[in-house]
């Protein structure tokens, strides 16, 4: 089965966020891949074992994307490819990602393309979806389970904490919703391994696309930090008297009750 | 008049709420559109239609098929689609609710549509509609504009304030047929796991448990707190993890993120990815009996105690004022 993985690099969810003239500030952050991928990586590791073939992680990013995709390959996945768009592209949408992808996908016969059902940065959830649109696919996001049986496939899919059973075939693209697996730690082993397996490096030009299919559709105009927090009022006393404060405070205060 | 489609979205028969905030929503792309609102079903959809008028739709296009039974993104999607086909709505707004994810990508990439996912804000900018929009989990937030000729968007629940219900409206509400077909993706069953009540996205109130409820046990008072006041039971990834609760429950920067009028923590120490998910909610209270918890730093009103103590107290105290 020819499975693939589509990863993004995202802030560690540790992180704290600066704004500098607008930008989101990245110097001396730290970096994982998108937690939401990693069940996605997971998942398609698990299916190669039980069905054979071959799993590709795939990122749109930049240079330092390197780094995310050699820890997919040593959690176990096969092969790496980054498509690195720093040097063509100034700025990108979910639409130009998912166009870029299409290229790539075009001549690939994928039979399963996993991805997270979210990145915890942009938070768009769009890619995947796009993805399977401009692929001709069928696609199911926020699956909890996933049993290959032949072309058929069964998906639990959450939906706001109910499970939906669908029954879909092969080729498709789902997104990883939590619940789905436990991500495994790459092991030492796997990280020696991981150094020797193929990473390959594309650019704009080495796929099939013309530039101006790449404007994006939206623009940023602004990034900013919400007004911080003023630190709150701790209640004294004893405890049923501060019960009755909060409750007083709740419904004449803060007029929420 | 340039037209606004609303996509309506039912919830066990009745329209959500965010709905009715997209309608709002339509109006503040351009307060002189007209609103069509468009429900997709397979039974009698009349009373929603009519609902969507109240709150605000000029009028209601109504797409009945078998197909269209339960939400699937390619039934929904041929059914939207062809209403886009016929009226060529300068602007399309949903809410960001599960099938708004779900669904608003497919019909942008069929439009070659930009789309702004999940908006808290919109604002007219001279030509301009400028929508604000959490990133990093709600750690900063971006504007963005649409450069391309749609104006697309879904809007968090509870962000963006509905008009009130006004019985008095009327509209023209109208059906139309479309052919829906080749679904490749077959509902088989759905299990019910959350319970009746309120979906955690768009709760008014929502009364969260860490690690410090203990147990599966220890959520019942959080639950009968959440209950007194119309809300839902939430979570932390800890009490996740410790499996004293579904992962449905979670928020966080992984898991919900969650924008109620009122987020009661219990005995969650505050992790930044907690945070992340819920530190924009309008008021919060802090229950915890550590004093260093770092969730009193992002509290509007805390109490240092045992939630097990302070939770029934509480029930008690809301309970004389209901």
């Amino acid at each position: 089965m020819n499975i693939y993985v589509l990863l993004k690099k995202t802030f560690d969810t540790e992180e704290k966020i600066a704004v500098t003239n607008g930008q989101i500030e990245d110097d001396g952050a730290e970096f994982i891949i998108n937690p939401y991928d990693e069940y996605a990586v997971e998942e398609a590791i698990v299916q190669r074992d039980e069905h054979g073939g071959e799993v590709t992680v795939v990122t749109v990013g930049d240079e330092d994307s390197e780094k995310q995709l050699r820890t997919a390959l040593a959690m176990g996945a096969d092969k790496a490819v980054l498509i690195n768009t720093e040097d063509d592209l100034d700025e990108g949408d979910q639409y130009t990602t998912a166009k870029i992808l299409e290229a790539y996908f075009e001549d690939k016969d994928a039979d399963l393309i996993l991805a997270g059902n979210v990145a915890i940065d942009e938070a768009s959830g769009q890619v995947g979806p796009r993805l399977a649109e401009l692929l001709g696919i069928p696609y199911v996001t926020t699956i909890t389970g996933l049993k290959i049986d032949g072309e058929t496939v069964s998906i639990d899919k959450d939906v706001e904490g109910d499970v939906e059973k669908v029954e879909t075939s092969l080729p498709v693209l789902v997104t990883c919703q939590q619940g789905l697996n436990d991500p495994r730690y790459p092991s030492l082993p796997g990280i020696m391994k991981a150094k020797k397996k193929p990473l390959e490096e594309l650019e704009i030009d080495d796929l099939d696309l013309d530039e101006d299919e790449l404007e994006p559709k939206t623009k940023t105009v602004d990034i900013f930090l919400p007004p911080e927090k003023e630190a709150g009022k701790v209640l004294e006393g004893e405890l049923q008297d501060q019960v009755q404060e909060l409750v007083s405070l709740l419904k004449n205060e803060a007029k929420v009750l | 008049m340039s037209k606004l489609l609303v996509i309506g979205e039912t919830r066990d028969g009745s329209l959500r709420n965010v709905t009715f905030e997209a309608i709002a929503a339509a109006k503040k792309i351009d307060s002189d559109g007209e609103v069509v609102g468009v429900l997709c079903g397979n039974g009698e959809l009349e009373s929603q239609a009519n609902e969507m008028v109240y709150y605000g739709a000029d009028r209601v296009i109504a797409i009945k098929h078998d197909n269209l039974k339960t939400y699937t993104s390619e039934g929904f999607g041929q059914a939207i689609m062809a209403v886009i086909n016929d009226e060529s709505p300068a602007a399309i707004v949903m809410g960001h609710t599960a099938i708004g994810k779900d669904l608003t990508p497919k019909i942008a990439s069929k439009l070659e549509a930009g789309l702004i996912s999940d908006a808290t804000d919109i604002e007219v900018d001279g030509d301009k509609v400028v929508f604000t929009r959490p990133i990093y989990s709600g750690k900063a937030f971006e504007k963005k504009i649409i450069t391309s000729d749609i104006t697309f968007v879904t809007v968090r629940p509870n962000n963006i304030t509905a008009f009130d219900r006004d019985e008095s409206r009327t509209g023209e509400i109208s059906s139309k047929d479309v052919e829906v077909t080749d679904i490749r993706t077959v509902i088989k069953d759905v299990i019910r796991k959350v319970s009746e009540g309120v979906d955690l996205s768009e709760a008014k109130v929502i009364v969260a448990g860490g690690r410090g409820v203990k147990s599966e046990d220890g959520f019942k008072p959080l639950q009968e707190l959440a209950d007194l006041l119309g809300g839902a039971v939430g979570a932390s990834r800890g009490a996740c993890d410790a499996e004293y609760c579904d992962y449905s429950l979670q928020i966080g920067q992984t898991g919900k993120v969650v924008t109620p009028d009122l987020y009661i923590a219990c005995g969650i120490s505050g992790a930044i990815q907690h945070l992340a998910g819920m530190s924009n909610s309008k008021v919060i209270v802090a229950i915890n009996k550590d004093p260093e918890a770092n969730i009193f730093n992002v509290a509007d009103y805390g109490i240092v105690g045992d939630l097990f103590e302070v939770v029934p107290m509480l029930i008690e105290e809301i309970k004389k004022i209901k």
